[in-house]
């Protein structure tokens, strides 16, 4: 960023924390950005003629003589359609070696939609995963992270569902994203003949973790242009949120703010769902569908970032790895999506509500019979049965290499039924089992 | 001369004001940001200087702004028109909003200034009246709509004068009253309150007794609320505390349903604008919306407003419950408003109480619950307020400060439970842990052995000492294995299986099963308990699960087919052949 001619510049720093430094200015607005010896930096707090900056990358070397220039604006983006294809750092610089791109200059971290002026999403959005398309449908405008431990290919079933999802841009917004997953990401879009349709804003390990707080915002500011301005269907990619929380409790760190739970600002509700809150489908066509990463410790679920973002997103994909077939899969337990009863049965055939959830519920029981066979006792023939279905369900439906389209993953399930049970058993509406019992049975 | 001050210190939404007269506590001010106008609350006087929580965004707000006091605290304008709205957390319209997106400063008069009402007065000239006397009604939805003495109208007037029945705008005078010193006073149809004082006009607020039904079995046979009742739901995420109060805010008995979606998402608030102007009452065959109003300040909306939007949300009720009308209130979640209020305490730097919550939470949520509630209004005429909170946990855990200090006010517990929703066991409301107060009230049970039966209350005592029995049961057969018990333990359990797929266990998205009436209800139940209490013959253990599946089978296909349909009566014939299987003649 340059500095312009009329600018005043300070010289004169009363106080230097470690994310943060103070000093005397006046008619400076807040949350404005500022240089502080050319690095970024954003005004936090504003007491009298004193004004505190956060400095983005830390304040490590800053000396009480830095030169100090305000900005007069809150971080902006330009936007235009120049921005597909391209890659950004979280300040909206490019980071690809070409030059700056043209366009509208618009404050990130924008005002959120008025409520009345969504329209409900109804698109399925398909992955061909059944893990994700039969049990917990994907819809346009919709909000839902993955939940995986590190060491889960959370990434590359992303990538997969974003290629695989019918869209007309594609964001990532990378955060604490190590050299090797940026260069994946970049492969396999690349490889796909699609990175026109792509806009990236990266931050890397190799990143101060502050400036990733910026990321979200900038993608989601490009997200709304091509969603507002041009009427697309954007998909924004958010890897891995973990991150982006951990950089928030830095800094509430840093500023002395009373952490609550698990070491998080006690805002931490509210900063995640400005984030995630912007995905949203409007009336005229466009729509920002958000898919996020939030990487977990040990599958713990309750931790304070994880369970924040399941109060906020649209459900969750929880990805685990299935020792009885040695596959990952997406775990029908803990998954959900909260917007699959707006297509399931609607956008696709009329039995898949009552199919997916009886399969569950066998799954269910399955689990029962293995706790059983864990404490040593003898299983029912049921018990049996339930735990063979449990493994081919596993197997042909949940692991994340399934590609087949919905109608297909209906019919496996009614096969899966019919296999190991009997229609009393699986608890579906008798005009279901007329219509689709039978004539599976022989096939 | 209002009061005016200065801009001199911004932390996030936190202002520090520095005034040159009065203000008082929670006075609302206007902070001037080139031509848009951030409206704010006081927090905290120390001196000169006023701590002010802005309930919009203060990017770009600079030291030595100017600052309007207006005198006033937060308040809600009251008057025929707010039925059908969508307002956010302050009272503004959503529908009047200009633009896609919400602009910082932006605010409109909640109710229709030109719209004309049918008035036809109810007091008459010479009439002794008070604050919440009845002057007239209009015709709001349906709805007789009183239009009342203004509820801040201290001491007795008399009426003077009353307008003949005829068309109205709420701005103009329908009554004159005069005060003891003969002091005139015209009254039209608007009127406004501070959301944050509870309105008390009634005469007495006797113990709530009459069942409200909600359609939702869990909650009506097992755990009832009442009219006027308080209720809460807690939850993890995802274990369905929206879907249950989106249910009943469908399905409930209620003259007027107000739902404050407090901090949560916009699109479970855009389902029901999108449902609600198509689904009908199942009451009164009219548009669920027609008797609805939203209160929507969503999780991305401004934090501070998120508590106003529970204030708005409950003086609006109050407001209806004064006309003697049956009022729904909702609150989802109730945990986001303590969110909002703990983001606050901290930023003022006051000390924590436990998990970082602001020391009077347990107060504030006992306060505000304490303003639901069933009144005899002056007249002799019964008004209630029937109030649903969801509170979400952190990490599920609810031993944390908002379950704890909810449960000691609320008379309704409907627990969510992980394990339950996991295997789709919805609504996961906890059988054994939930419970309602109401069903110990001899009133209650005065009233429902004539709305149902007499034998109502033991028959669900029955059905919760069967659950309980049956998850003992289920525990001895985790430990000791399916065989090393005997074959009636399998039968009480499955017993209590029985029950909970079909009496407790209900299908939010089926059409049929969604609303079951209480009669249905009665009927149902009294089926179950009949099989539960026949006994039946059986050697080996695998026959008893095989044989109850089967029975739950067909119940379940009676849930989803219509009540005394032809469908409905072939099952029960099915459900009649398979018990006389086994069933041990008395
Ligand atoms: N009564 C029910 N019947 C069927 N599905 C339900 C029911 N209650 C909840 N669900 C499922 O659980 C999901 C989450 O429910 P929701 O009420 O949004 O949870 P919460 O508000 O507790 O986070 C829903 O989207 C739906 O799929
Ligand atoms: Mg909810």
């Amino acid at each position: 960023m340059t500095t312009k001619a009329f600018q005043k510049i300070y010289t004169k720093i009363t106080k230097i924390t470690k994310a943060t430094c103070s000093l005397h200015a006046s008619g400076i607005g807040n949350d404005e950005l500022a240089l502080v010896n050319g690095k970024l930096a954003q005004v936090v707090k504003i007491l009298g003629d004193e004004v505190t900056l956060q400095v983005f990358e830390g304040t490590e070397g800053i000396p009480t003589d830095a030169e100090i220039v305000f900005l007069g604006k809150a971080p902006t983006l330009k936007v235009s359609d120049q921005l597909a294809g391209r890659f950004f750092n979280a300040f909206g610089d490019p980071i690809d070696d070409r030059p700056e791109i043209e366009g509208e200059e618009r404050e990130i971290g924008g005002p959120s939609v008025n409520p009345v002026r969504r329209k409900q999403p109804s698109e399925l959005i398909a992955t061909g995963i059944a893990g994700i398309d039969l049990n917990n449908t994907l819809v346009s405008g919709q909000k839902i992270p993955f939940f995986a431990d590190p060491d889960q290919p959370y990434n590359e079933v992303m990538a997969n569902v974003a290629l695989r999802a019918k869209t007309d841009k594609i964001i990532l917004g990378g955060m604490g994203l190590t050299n090797d997953d940026y260069l994946y990401f970049k492969n396999v879009f690349n490889n796909a003949g699609v990175l026109d349709r792509i806009v990236s804003f990266v931050n890397t390990t190799e990143d101060p973790p502050v400036e990733r707080l910026l990321i979200p915002d900038m993608a989601l500011t490009a997200a709304e242009y091509f969603a507002v301005d041009k009427n697309e269907k954007v998909l924004v990619l958010l890897t891995d949120m973990t991150l982006y929380a951990d950089a928030l409790a830095i800094v509430s760190n840093r500023m002395d703010q009373i952490p609550s739970k698990d070491s998080m600002p006690g805002s931490l509700y509210s900063d995640l769902a400005k984030i995630y809150e912007k995905a949203v489908q409007f009336p005229a066509g466009g729509s920002i569908t958000i898919i996020a990463v939030t990487t977990l410790s040990g599958g713990d679920i309750t931790h304070a970032i994880p369970d924040n973002t399941g109060y906020i997103t649209e459900g969750q994909l929880f990805l685990r790895r299935d020792s009885d077939i040695g596959k990952v899969i997406v775990d029908p337990f803990r998954s959900l999506s909260r917007l699959k009863q707006l297509v399931i049965g609607i956008k696709t055939r009329e039995d898949h509500p009552q199919v997916m959830n009886a399969a569950v519920r066998l799954y269910a029981d399955a689990a029962n019979a293995k706790t059983k066979l864990e404490n040593g006792f003898d299983l029912t023939d049921y018990d049996e049965r339930a735990l063979a279905f449990a493994k081919d369900y596993s197997d042909r439906l949940l692991a994340i290499d399934v590609n087949i389209d919905t109608t297909a993953m209906l019919d496996t399930a009614w096969k899966l039924f019919a296999k190991y049970f009997s229609p009393t058993e699986v608890n579906i509406k008798q005009e279901f089992i007329d219509k689709y019992w039978k004539q599976k049975q022989h096939e | 001369m209002p009061t005016k001050g200065k801009v001199k210190g911004i932390v996030s939404n936190l202002v520090t004001v520095s005034v040159d007269g009065a203000v008082s506590q929670n006075e609302i001010c206007f902070i001037e940001l080139g031509s848009e106008k951030l409206m704010a609350e006081v927090l905290k006087v120390n001196g000169s200087d006023v701590f002010v929580q802005v309930f919009e965004s203060t990017r770009g707000l600079k030291i030595d702004n100017e600052v309007t006091f207006e005198g006033h605290m937060l308040e809600v304008i009251l008057g025929p028109g707010l039925l059908s709205k969508n307002f956010d957390g302050l009272q503004n319209d959503l529908n009047k909003l200009t633009g896609i997106f919400l602009k910082r400063g932006e605010r409109n008069f909640p109710l229709d200034e030109d719209k004309k009402w049918n008035f036809k007065p109810i007091a008459q000239v010479g009439d002794e009246v008070e604050a919440a006397s009845w002057l007239g009604e209009v015709d709001e939805n349906h709805q007789p709509h009183k239009i009342m003495v203004p509820f801040v109208m201290e001491g007795s007037y008399k009426v003077k004068s009353i307008a003949p029945a005829g068309e109205y705008t709420i701005s103009e005078t329908i009554a004159i009253i005069t005060d003891a010193h003969g002091k005139d006073f015209e009254i039209n149809m608007i009127q406004k309150w501070p959301v944050k004082k509870a309105i008390n006009v009634h005469a007495e607020k006797p113990r709530p007794y009459k069942l409200l039904e909600t359609g939702v079995r869990v909650i009506d046979t097992a755990n009832p609320i009442v009219e006027g009742g308080t209720g809460f739901i807690p939850g993890a995420f995802g274990t369905g505390k929206t879907v249950l109060q989106h249910a009943i805010s469908k399905q409930a008995e209620a003259d007027i349903v107000i739902m404050a979606a407090c901090g949560e998402r916009a699109n479970e608030v855009v389902e029901l604008f999108v449902e609600f102007p198509e689904l009908k009452d199942p009451h009164t065959g009219r548009f669920l919306m027609e008797r609805t109003i939203i209160v929507a300040n969503t999780s991305n909306m401004p934090v501070a407003a998120r508590e106003a939007s529970v204030y708005t949300a409950m003086t609006i009720a109050e407001y209806y419950r004064a006309m003697g009308l049956r009022v729904l209130l909702m609150a989802d979640s109730t945990s986001r408003w303590a969110q909002a209020l703990r983001e606050m305490s901290n930023r003022m730097e006051e000390l924590p109480g436990q998990d970082a919550f602001p020391m009077d939470l347990s107060a504030i949520i006992a306060n505000f619950y304490s303003r639901s509630g069933f009144v005899k209004l002056k007249n002799k005429q019964t008004g209630s307020i029937t109030f649903i909170g969801t509170v979400s946990p952190a990490g599920g855990n609810l031993k944390e400060p908002v379950t704890e200090s909810t449960k000691k006010v609320a008379r309704c517990y409907f627990g969510l439970e992980q394990a339950r929703a996991d295997s789709k066991r919805y609504p996961a409301i906890n059988p054994i842990e939930s419970y309602s107060k109401y069903i110990e009230y001899p009133e209650f049970d005065e009233y429902i052995s004539e709305r149902i039966s007499p034998q109502w209350i033991s028959m669900v005592n029955d059905m919760r000492t069967l659950l309980q029995r049956g998850k003992e049961v289920q525990e001895q057969i985790n430990i000791l294995g399916d065989d090393g018990v005997p074959v009636d333990y399998h039968i009480t359990f499955w017993k209590s299986e029985l029950i909970d797929f079909v009496i407790l266990q209900q299908d939010a998205f089926d059409d049929i099963d969604a609303v079951t009436p209480i009669e249905r209800q009665h009927y149902m139940l009294k089926l179950i308990m009949d099989i539960c209490k026949s006994d039946f013959n059986f050697v080996n253990f695998t026959d008893v699960m095989d044989y109850f599946k089967r029975i739950i089978n067909v119940c379940k296909q009676m849930n989803y087919s219509e009540f005394h349909s032809q469908a409905f009566e072939s099952y029960h014939n099915e459900l009649q052949n398979i018990l006389a299987e086994r069933k041990i003649k008395q």
